[in-house]
């Protein structure tokens, strides 16, 4: 597989990390915690990189670890956003009309 | 799948994650964005499994069993968690992610063996030493919150020396691995950061958690962009991104909220003059009361306002303490609730507890704006909160939380405090207030108390 240019793996985080700067620059004090919990179910996206390492496992020791890696990703993932979602519900009704 | 169509397809899976986070920055869009967001996810969770870059990929039922376990054992901890015990349930997730990328890491290394390149290396050393740290810190945080261990900064003599010594030996493994490649090295360096993590949180005092715990979770982000290079994925290196970045500023955020700088959290025991007048506090008379004189208190008053911590919330007093403020506004009283930005355990933590009690959104009243109020105020009850009302913060320097803003309910006609003991609350700090002429405390269970102010109430 050919790999991508540091370059443009560059420009990519360098661009990322002003759009998260940006995103959350506003947020109220009152969403502090959801946004947290949010944040942290979006990095179990790593659940990604799990499956990938797991599919190409070569050893016994290799599969055991990545396998190990995907259901740690898995309850960070879901769980994240399962809860995130529960402390939203609790908001519903009066968003915004402050 | 064509190579093109998976990258599209990974694209629109990272707008999503941006506009997550966007949505989760307002009140009216945040359930939606967090939608967006679990939507996202569950679209790169499938298609990964038909990424062209994986050749002769195996192992897929065994993923498939280990993503349903972790489901097993994800949705329902995240379902049934009491809304008080939440802090510690998203320091725990984030840990075991922080402990995940770590892992990735470990195996793509040893997968790639020799053919790694120098930026690889670096990138996989960062991602177990920070998912390493992430993950034993975040446990800690965990153990902090249930209460598992003392919630007070542990320091022991030449702690700092000792963390210091443990950060170096991790930087340098790190050079190590860098040097001389080979899986020892790699495996010392996440031991070594394991340690590094439970010495850096052990020193953070309970009210500062979550600054910690915002700030791992930044740190995890940070480790999944840096397994995204390694594993060459443009989605893992945005998303990763994303929450590091946006994780930095919420925890700069949360930190200027509590009135603490971010080194001061970190490094504040380290640094602080202990107390010696603290310890007095036994002897000193208080002014308790009984339901009666409270209720008698409340009726007579113009304005009160009530101020909930996390007591109420252990208690599950949200309802009851809702009657109450029901009844006093029958009676033509003002009540408003004054919400301090960290009642409860994080900021926002009490927001969601009262909306649970559908106490209404107009009457939840936050501090810059309360504060003004309280001098035309004839009562304060503070249920089952202590530090975010403790003078302390404001007149005795070098205290755990000096210097976050509080609210001034000294400033009121009458303070009535509902507690469960004289204990000092979770910042272990000894609050003068509770010593102040015009205080009158009611011990007991936060729900009993007010259950038994509000049939005294009605009897009046």
């Amino acid at each position: 597989m050919t790999k991508m240019d540091p370059m443009v793996i560059l420009t990519i985080f360098i661009l990322s990390v002003f759009i998260g700067f940006e995103v959350v620059s506003k947020v109220s004090t009152t969403l502090h915690t959801p946004l947290m919990s949010g944040a942290n179910a979006i990095h179990g996206i790593i659940l990604v990189g799990a499956i990938l390492v797991a599919a190409e496992a070569k050893s016994t020791l290799e599969t055991t670890l990545a396998i190990l890696a995907v259901v740690l990703a898995t309850i960070n993932m879901v769980g994240g956003f399962v809860v995130t979602d529960r402390m939203l519900e609790m908001f519903k009704g009066k968003g915004g009309k402050k | 799948m064509n190579s093109n169509l998976y990258a599209l397809l990974g694209l629109g899976v990272a707008v999503s994650f941006i506009m997550a986070l966007k949505g989760l920055s307002a009140p009216k869009t945040a359930r939606r964005g967090n939608l967006i967001g679990a939507f996202g996810a569950t679209v790169a969770t499938v298609i990964v499994f038909f990424d062209p870059a994986i050749e002769n990929g195996h192992n897929t039922l065994l993923i498939i069993a280990a993503i349903a376990f972790g489901v097993i054992v994800g949705v329902p901890a995240a379902r049934k968690i009491q809304m008080t015990q939440m802090p510690q349930l998203v320091a725990l997730f984030n840990g075991v992610g922080g402990g995940a990328a770590a892992l990735v890491a470990i195996v793509e290394y040893l997968n790639l063996g020799d053919t790694a390149s120098f930026g690889e290396v670096l990138a996989t050393v960062f991602t177990v030493l920070v998912g390493s740290v992430s993950f034993s810190g975040s446990v800690i945080t965990f153990l902090k919150l249930q209460e598992l261990m003392t919630t007070r900064p542990v320091v022991f003599p030449g702690g700092r020396f000792v963390i210091a010594a443990t950060l170096a030996g991790a930087l340098g493994t790190s050079g190590w691995v860098i040097a001389s490649g080979g899986t020892t090295p790699l495996l010392v360096l996440a031991g070594l950061s394991l340690l590094f993590g439970i010495l850096f949180v052990l020193p953070v005092g309970g009210a500062d958690v979550p600054i910690v715990i915002s700030l791992l979770n930044a740190f995890t982000g940070l480790t999944v962009a840096a397994s995204g290079y390694v594993l060459q994925s443009t989605l893992l290196i945005v998303a990763g991104t994303l929450v590091g970045a946006s994780g930095t500023i919420l925890t700069r955020k949360m930190a200027e909220a509590m009135g603490r700088s971010l080194f001061g959290t970190l490094f504040g025991a380290f640094t602080a003059k202990p107390q010696a007048a603290t310890e007095a506090g036994e002897a000193r008379p208080v002014k308790s009361g009984s339901p009666d004189d409270v209720a008698i208190l409340l009726n007579y008053a113009q304005r009160v306002v009530i101020v909930p911590g996390f007591g109420l919330a252990v208690a599950q007093a949200q309802h009851t303490v809702r009657e109450l403020a029901d009844l006093l506004a029958e009676k033509g009283v003002e009540v408003a609730y004054g919400i301090h930005p960290v009642a409860g355990r994080m900021p926002g933590h009490m927001n969601v507890l009262l909306a649970e009690a559908s106490v209404p959104y107009e009457q939840l009243v936050e501090m810059e704006e309360i504060n003004p109020t309280f001098p035309q105020t004839d009562v304060v009850l503070v249920v089952g909160a202590n530090d975010v009302v403790n003078p302390a913060a404001k007149t005795t320097p070098g205290c755990p939380i000096y210097g976050m803003p509080i609210l001034d309910v000294g400033s009121a006609g009458n303070v009535i405090f509902l507690k469960r003991s004289m204990r000092p609350g979770f910042a272990g700090i000894e609050n003068d207030l509770l010593y102040d002429a015009k205080t009158t405390l009611l011990f007991g269970d936060a729900k009993d108390s007010l259950t038994k102010v509000v049939s005294a109430l009605k009897n009046l």
